[in-house]
């Protein structure tokens, strides 16, 4: 059993159609998990489930071997869930550090450890702890967003495609960063829509059709599937 | 050229019937317009009833130096107003999150656009106009008791010789005193107190907020309380200086208004300059010129007129043209403030 897994999950907004079928995802410490797939596939709604935004009419949310299915979002970021959002997921008018600190908002105890640690994986968030975060460049806010949601001690990441609209360059940058949260022992799940740069580096991919696995497997597998090359990745 | 001392009492002259009152002016202002950017930054409206609430809170403070002067509990080298101001900060509260509770509450779980809050302020400014009437009347009530003085004119012209006297009044060096001591306090709560920075953070992006685990209803209760603080004491001391009259302090929401637009809209700096900003306009656009002319200029040149660029009566007109002008020009405002 994975470390974070959703399985058979079904979920609609509003009680309309289901946008997710009988969809599964898992995700492994130490590994990075990619969800792909064609616009309206769900796959944003898949991560929406696992952090609790939308609850689901049936299947469960396994988290460490626990199911916290019914448990707040709240309460699943208390458990180790950490979730950056596409869009707004920093607060411009405040500097880095002060970013950093509403990141762990709900902890009680010292965070200068974290805050260190942070520090270390995103050198230059160090360099301009005084500065706001709204007049730092793509890339940059990037790591000030993963530092924020970092700041809780997470043991698992959600990321909502990170490199939407950034420049080709950041998004070599950004991919970087990425590997990197994954080796300080965290599972990292995210939603991408560069879906070749993102198996690349995928230790698993997901492949989501109408909200059902189209396929599944290592992202050196579905890259080398010429199925999923036809359909998903241009040929 | 004109004498030394012709110099020194055109300045003088200029100190005591623009700087100062000008100054003292400009804080009260600041104090409301903060209270005004505050609820604008958090709780997304421009709150139509600030004015008004000020003037319930200056009633509840005068109805309690009123029982305080009558059980002769009067500190005597300040205004026993300063005593009532406690109890009316927490009257004053509970007023706000009465109000906050039965009326915006509604509307925030609602999602309910800005303008819709906004109008439901104007309600509010209403229904609050009539209790403050309804209490106290529509009259004017000078409620500022001890020394009216730090300093008279007459003193001031016989230590320095001047023909021309600089008066310093309780209720100005007590304005200037405290708005700098209650802003100092304020810049300080939002920006290194975790309260403060939740905030903030709660302004900046609401969502992210809600996602870091910071709780809504404290943000909003602690915003009030912000908001009842500096809704009080704007108020008292805007009182102590020129008396209570229900009609003025309505009519206070547009210069309140303008500055927190020139400043920039929901920057908490940006309500303090811009609160200066109205102030020194008005006094400056309706002071009449022609005394301190009289020291300066030659015999020939001198004027006739009154030298006013506008009657004290335009005041208002002054803040509106100010008003107009920034939304054309920068409707961020000087300090980059969103725009409605």
């Amino acid at each position: 059993m994975a470390y974070l897994s959703g399985k058979n999950l079904v979920a609609s907004y509003d009680n309309s159609v289901p946008i997710l079928n009988q969809c599964s995802i898992e995700v492994e410490k130490g590994e990075l998990a990619v969800i792909v797939g064609p616009n309206g596939a769900g796959k944003s709604t898949a991560m929406k489930v696992l952090l609790g935004m939308l609850t689901a009419s049936s299947g469960s949310v396994i988290l460490a071997g626990k199911d916290i299915s019914s448990l707040s979002v709240q309460k699943r970021i208390s458990l180790g869930l950490a979730f950056v959002p596409q869009t707004d997921n920093v607060f411009p008018s405040m500097t880095v550090e002060e970013n950093l600190e509403i990141g762990a908002f709900l902890r009680t105890d010292d965070i200068s450890q974290t805050l260190a640690e942070v520090y270390d994986l995103f050198p230059v968030l160090h360099d301009r702890r005084n500065q706001l975060v709204g007049q730092l460049s793509g890339g940059q806010r990037q790591q000030a967003a993963f530092g924020r949601a970092m700041m809780t001690k997470p043991t698992v990441m959600l990321l909502d495609e990170p490199t939407a609209g950034v420049a080709p360059k950041v998004m070599d940058e950004i991919f970087s960063n990425i590997l990197q949260i994954k080796k300080s022992d965290r599972a990292v799940l995210m939603v991408e829509q560069n879906a070749r740069k993102a198996l690349e580096i995928a230790d698993r991919g997901f492949v989501l059709v109408s909200g059902r696995n189209e396929h599944t497997g290592t992202g050196k597998e579905l890259l080398a599937d010429p199925e999923v090359r036809r359909s998903f990745l241009g040929g | 050229m004109p004498e030394l001392t012709d110099i020194m009492n055109s300045i003088v002259l200029l100190l005591n019937f623009v700087f100062l009152p000008a100054l003292s002016y400009g804080s009260q202002l600041a104090l409301g317009a903060l209270a005004v950017t505050l609820v604008y930054a958090i709780l997304r409206f421009a709150n139509f009833a600030q004015g008004d609430t000020m003037a319930f809170a200056t009633v509840i403070t005068i109805l309690i130096t009123w029982l305080l002067q009558k059980a002769d509990i009067t500190p005597g080298f300040m205004p026993t107003a300063l005593l009532a101001l406690p109890l009316a900060v927490i009257a004053c509260l509970l007023y706000v999150l009465m109000v906050d509770k039965f009326v915006y509450n509604y509307y925030r779980k609602q999602n309910s656009k800005p303008i819709t809050i906004v109008m439901a302020s104007v309600g509010v400014m209403f229904v609050t106009g009539g209790l403050v009437r309804f209490i106290l009347g529509p009259e004017h009530h000078i409620f500022s008791d001890g020394p009216r003085f730090i300093i008279t004119a007459r003193e001031f012209k016989s230590m320095t010789g001047l023909a021309e006297g600089l008066a310093i009044k309780t209720s100005q060096l007590l304005t200037i005193t405290i708005a700098i001591l209650l802003v100092g306090f304020v810049f300080y709560f939002l920006q290194k107190t975790k309260t403060g920075k939740a905030m903030r953070a709660y302004s900046d992006n609401k969502d992210l907020a809600l996602l870091s685990g910071i709780d809504p209803d404290r943000v909003v209760r602690v915003t009030w309380i912000l908001v009842a603080v500096l809704t009080t004491i704007a108020g008292v001391l805007y009182g102590l200086d020129k008396g209570f009259m229900a009609n003025s302090y309505h009519q206070l929401l547009l210069p309140c208004f303008a500055a927190v637009i020139v400043g920039g809209i929901g920057s908490p700096m940006g309500a303090i300059v811009g609160g200066f900003v109205i102030s020194f306009s008005e006094m400056l656009l309706t002071y009449a010129y022609k005394k301190f002319l009289l020291y300066l200029l030659p015999e020939i040149l001198q004027p006739s007129g009154l030298v006013q660029f506008l009657g004290t009566e335009y005041k208002f007109a002054v803040s509106f043209v100010i008003l107009v002008i920034v939304l054309l020009l920068k409707p961020t405002g000087i300090f980059k403030g969103k725009v409605i």
